[in-house]
């Protein structure tokens, strides 16, 4: 079995994806878990999920390229350029 | 040589040497993530082993490394189970979880102890030492529910039964009997037990490769 551990680093932080490990079963993932992620000091709670838990979703549709919904946006260098130019303004 | 020393010496020899047998597993255990948790349970022995040691070097007035590392190989307390060289894993685990059953009686015993100092370092060892426990009771349980597995535990189990029973005093070795035979559900042979005072002769062979460095730089080695 593969589970995936998150751990936060510090109370209030949020959980992060700390890496997997492969154990026989829960109880094994426990102590591996606790050992690997846990035993310098560098985080403050685990959470173990069982990897087959876990429900990927990995289709992601556009098919009118909407991409101003983007998280890279698009670039509105020239836009500015006109609209200063418009105005009478030096950049 | 005070009882009391006599006491933390065979603990703290127990610690260094069974931490120094676990760790001959780093880079070779069964798989990986079993290779990290054992080694780090090997780091925690010797870890408990140093904090005894100092405990102990304030009494006779020297310090911790002279204690673990310069005496000669009859001065050393450690129970002949902790000695054996035994690099297969049925016997690595029955080896561990027999330790980790009688240490914890020990423990027990000794959380309850008069001397507050000696109180107070059993209950911080033992606060580590349930994850020791942990580690050995689930594999047990793994090995124990296998049938490729389990003769072979048994067989491992049976071979250091004498010397599991050496760990302990004669007024705790009961308890560890009872403990046994409850996970086991069966009842363990009559043994004579293999004790403290007697040694393996791996062990000085172990305590050759462990001073090595401490020997080659009498004055003290220095990274």
């Amino acid at each position: 079995m593969i589970y995936e551990v998150f751990r936060r680093e510090r109370q209030g932080a949020a959980m992060q994806h700390a890496g997997s490990i492969a154990a026989p079963d829960g109880r094994f993932a426990e102590i591996y878990a606790r050992e690997q992620y846990g035993r310098r000091g560098e985080s403050e709670a685990l959470w173990l999920v069982a990897r087959e838990a876990i429900e990927e979703l990995d289709e992601f549709v556009d098919e009118f390229d909407l991409k101003y919904r983007r998280v890279d946006g698009y670039s509105i260098k020239e836009r500015l350029k006109e609209a200063r130019a418009a105005a009478g303004k030096n950049p | 040589m005070s009882d009391r020393l006599d006491l933390v010496l065979a603990l703290a020899d127990d610690e260094l040497i069974l931490g120094w047998r676990n760790s001959e597993w780093t880079g070779i255990a069964p798989f990986l993530e079993e290779d990290v948790a054992f080694s780090s349970i090997a780091q925690n022995e010797i870890g408990h082993a140093r904090a005894l040691y100092e405990l102990a070097a304030r009494e006779v007035g020297t310090d911790a490394d002279a204690l673990a590392f310069d005496r000669a190989p009859e001065e050393y307390r450690s129970a002949p189970l902790v000695e054996l060289r035994r690099l297969e894993w049925a016997r690595t685990i029955a080896r561990h979880w027999l330790y980790e059953t009688a240490d914890a009686i020990r423990l027990e015993a000794l959380k309850e102890s008069d001397d507050s100092e000696l109180a107070g370092i059993a209950a911080k060892i033992d606060r580590e030492e349930v994850y020791h426990r942990i580690h050995a009771e689930m594999w047990i349980d793994r090995l124990l529910a296998s049938d490729d597995a389990r003769p072979r535990l048994d067989e491992a189990l049976e071979e250091l039964w004498p010397y599991a029973l050496g760990v302990l005093d004669d007024n705790l070795r009961p308890e560890l009997v009872r403990r046994v035979e409850e996970k086991l559900g069966r009842a363990m042979p009559d043994a004579e037990p293999v004790s403290r005072g007697q040694h393996e002769a791996e062990l000085a062979e172990l305590l050759e490769e462990m001073t090595m460095v401490r020997r080659s730089a009498p004055a003290g080695a220095r990274w």
